[in-house]
């Protein structure tokens, strides 16, 4: 029954053929047997038995909400919710409970859906890893796959199989995992850079990143005001769809939100595509890429080019300085956004009194890891009065060119962009973390950050294993609001590529010599 | 349908390979400055903490420079996305609020409704703090 789609869950439960208790139950427990993967952070179990006992009231009385009534869900843990602790994996928040839910978790609530807790993640969502939060990092749930673990050369026996477990991605990597372990059905991550799209293609699942503006970020802790995105990740393109039905649409708490009215959508199952125009960015065809992942997306090219759509190579050529353009412009807003952490009206709060600024000093020293501080410092310097124009004006000055280059590619007559979504397969913790957090982000985020700047929909579809027996996803980006053509073509490639279910069998009967090897893989974390 | 045969030789044209990252980044100028790191820890209220922070910030700033390469002339900044629409505004009534003591359950020090701050308008020193050292 977890390993359903959303869809068929919710039929299930129309059906009588499972209730929401007991489904709630399923879950916790699953919950509880994937403790090591370290997806959640907190387990929110009382509230979504109360959650489902309501639920499995309305299914009795015959007056569901709707197709997320009864859903098991989890929610990244820098979305505020109500009476939920909500830390952001970091020690400023740490114990801090928000008085109020984030507009999508309220939406997800309305609809009946029982949250099971809040998603591990980088220290704010900075991060392409979900290695630097202070909950430790988080599993990657294929490094214990019989598809993974299959085409390892065992090593002697009885030393610790675990120590190479594999990295999730970030910074929702949490909520990837999460879903990929079948915990839930959907989970809500945050997308700045790309941090929903790298996990969902590293752990195998749909991440969805919605056109910028079109779901509220009322509740969503900020990083970056002009970039973030609420995003989704589901087992299927299907479920992504029927989740963003129900968080799309204009808040009033939001006024970046935009007030076209919006209408829920089926996606419809596309059966041809010969009027589909998909392009191909030349720039993103670069020398890190791994080859296995390169001809990857050759073959999905080909795939749509033998199926009848038109393929053409397009060109956005301010392609190589994204990344440059996203580090200054995000460094800069954090610098900003951080600002609110100073321990006076909530978070946590030092011990030192001789003044304020002394307090707000020591707070943020105690409360913040050395990647946020880093992000603080460098966006200060970009926004020093002498480096103004050089560095924060001018980054602003080529997201526009880099903006522009998408709508004149979609202006040509483009309707989707094919792109890789990460630059290989998820790598073992202990190669991430040999460079810093900011040089990987650099090297991570190459494909997925443009689509921030530009503020477009786009969605990562696992596409493939790679000879290593991991996931690998490619990406695609659509035209601006129109996020169900893009969802429409991208359920027609999953249709198309059949991607395995993640075997985790042995994982369920091999449970306890993982947990005899937690205690070792403890000693490699900060 | 997937299992065509590979197509080895990519469609686009070599010509147009770039790397993204440079796999070196160069090593700073050196133009981080003791009094510029005082400068910006003192705006940022948050600390290097270490040598290498510094050197960090150094690298950040020599992969922030790429960006002069770029031509800008005549290009307006973009601060956002959605410039091209009108920024929805409430009307200016009053539907919420009333919540001052599930706020104040938040912070760690108060007085009756008050947030408690320790006194204002001293400068911030290095010296006055009592907290761990910082690691310089």
């Amino acid at each position: 029954m977890l390993g359903r789609t959303l869809r068929e869950v919710s039929a299930a439960l129309k059906q009588g053929q499972i209730t929401p208790t007991e489904l709630c139950q399923k879950c916790l427990s699953l919950i509880k047997k994937t403790k090591f993967l370290n997806a959640y952070i907190t387990v929110s179990e009382e509230a979504a038995l109360k959650q489902a006992e309501e639920s499995e009231k309305r299914y009795k009385e015959g007056h569901s909400l709707g197709d997320l009534d009864g859903i098991p869900i989890a929610v990244k843990d820098n979305f505020s919710t109500s009476g939920i602790e909500t830390t952001c994996a970091s020690n400023m928040l740490k114990g801090y409970v928000p008085p109020y839910n984030a507009t999508v978790v309220q939406k997800l609530l309305d609809q009946g859906a029982l949250l099971m807790g809040k998603t591990n993640l980088d220290e704010f969502a900075m991060g392409s890893g979900s290695t630097d939060g202070i909950f430790g990092p988080v599993k990657n749930p294929w490094s214990y796959s019989k598809q993974y673990r299959g085409k390892r050369k065992q090593k002697t026996h009885g030393e610790n199989e675990d120590s190479h477990w594999l990295i999730t991605g970030g910074s929702s990597g949490g909520s990837a995992a999460a879903v990929s372990a079948f915990t839930c059905f959907a989970a809500l991550g945050s997308d700045t850079g790309g941090s929903t799209r790298n996990p969902a293609a590293h752990c195998g699942v749909v991440g969805l990143k919605p056109s910028y503006g079109l779901v509220s970020r009322h509740g969503l802790i900020p990083l970056v005001n002009s970039m973030d995105v609420p995003g989704i990740l589901t087992r299927c393109v299907d479920d992504a769809a029927i989740v963003l039905g129900v968080l799309a649409g204009h808040d009033p708490k939001d006024s970046t939100t935009v007030q076209d009215p919006i209408k829920p959508f089926m996606l419809p199952s596309l059966t041809d595509v010969s009027k589909l125009c998909v392009g191909i960015p030349k720039e993103y065809l670069t020398p890190e890429l791994s080859s296995e992942v390169r001809s990857l997306w050759s073959k999905a090219a080909d795939l749509f080019e033998s199926e009848g759509a038109k393929v053409i190579d397009v060109s956005l050529p301010h392609t190589s300085y994204s990344i440059v353009c996203y580090h200054v412009l995000c460094t800069s807003e954090v610098a900003s956004n951080m600002a609110r952490f100073d321990g006076l009206e909530y978070g946590h709060r030092c011990d030192v009194d001789s003044s304020t600024e002394a307090m707000y000093a020591a707070t943020r020293r105690e409360g913040f890891n050395d990647v946020v501080r880093g992000r603080i410092l460098s966006g200060n310097f970009f926004l020093l009065k002498e480096n103004y124009e050089k560095y924060f004006v001018k980054a602003q000055k080529v997201r526009r060119l880099i903006a522009n280059d998408f709508v004149n590619v979609f202006k040509s007559g483009v309707d989707v962009l094919l792109t890789p979504t990460t630059l290989r397969e998820a790598v073992p913790y202990l190669e991430f973390i040999k460079e810093d957090n900011r040089t990987r982000s650099a090297q991570d985020d190459i494909f997925t950050q443009a689509v921030n700047m530009a503020g477009l929909p786009a969605v990562s579809v696992p596409a493939a294993l790679s000879s290593q027996g991991l996931p690998i996803g490619l990406q695609f980006i659509g035209r601006a609001f129109c996020d169900q053509q893009l969802l429409t073509v991208a359920k027609w490639f999953e249709k198309q590529v059949q991607f395995p279910v993640i075997q985790l069998q042995e994982l369920m009967d091999d449970c306890s010599s993982i947990f005899e090897n937690e205690k070792l893989t403890s000693v490699s974390l900060k | 349908m997937w299992a065509r045969t590979v197509c080895l030789g990519f469609r686009a044209s070599a010509g147009a390979l770039r790397g993204f990252t440079s796999k070196a980044d160069p090593q700073g100028s050196g133009r981080v400055t003791a009094e510029l790191v005082e400068h910006l820890e003192r705006l940022a209220l948050v600390d290097f903490g270490s040598q290498e922070a510094v050197a960090r910030l150094e690298k950040a700033i020599a992969f922030a420079d790429r960006l002069r390469a770029v031509d800008t002339d005549g290009v307006e900044p973009m601060d956002s996305v959605l410039e091209d629409r009108c920024l929805y505004l409430r009307s200016d009534s009053v539907v919420e609020g009333n919540c001052a003591e599930e706020l104040l359950q938040n912070s760690h020090r108060v007085v009756e409704e008050y947030f408690v701050a320790p006194p204002g308008n001293i400068s911030w020193s290095k010296l006055d703090e009592k907290g761990p050292n910082s690691a310089e």
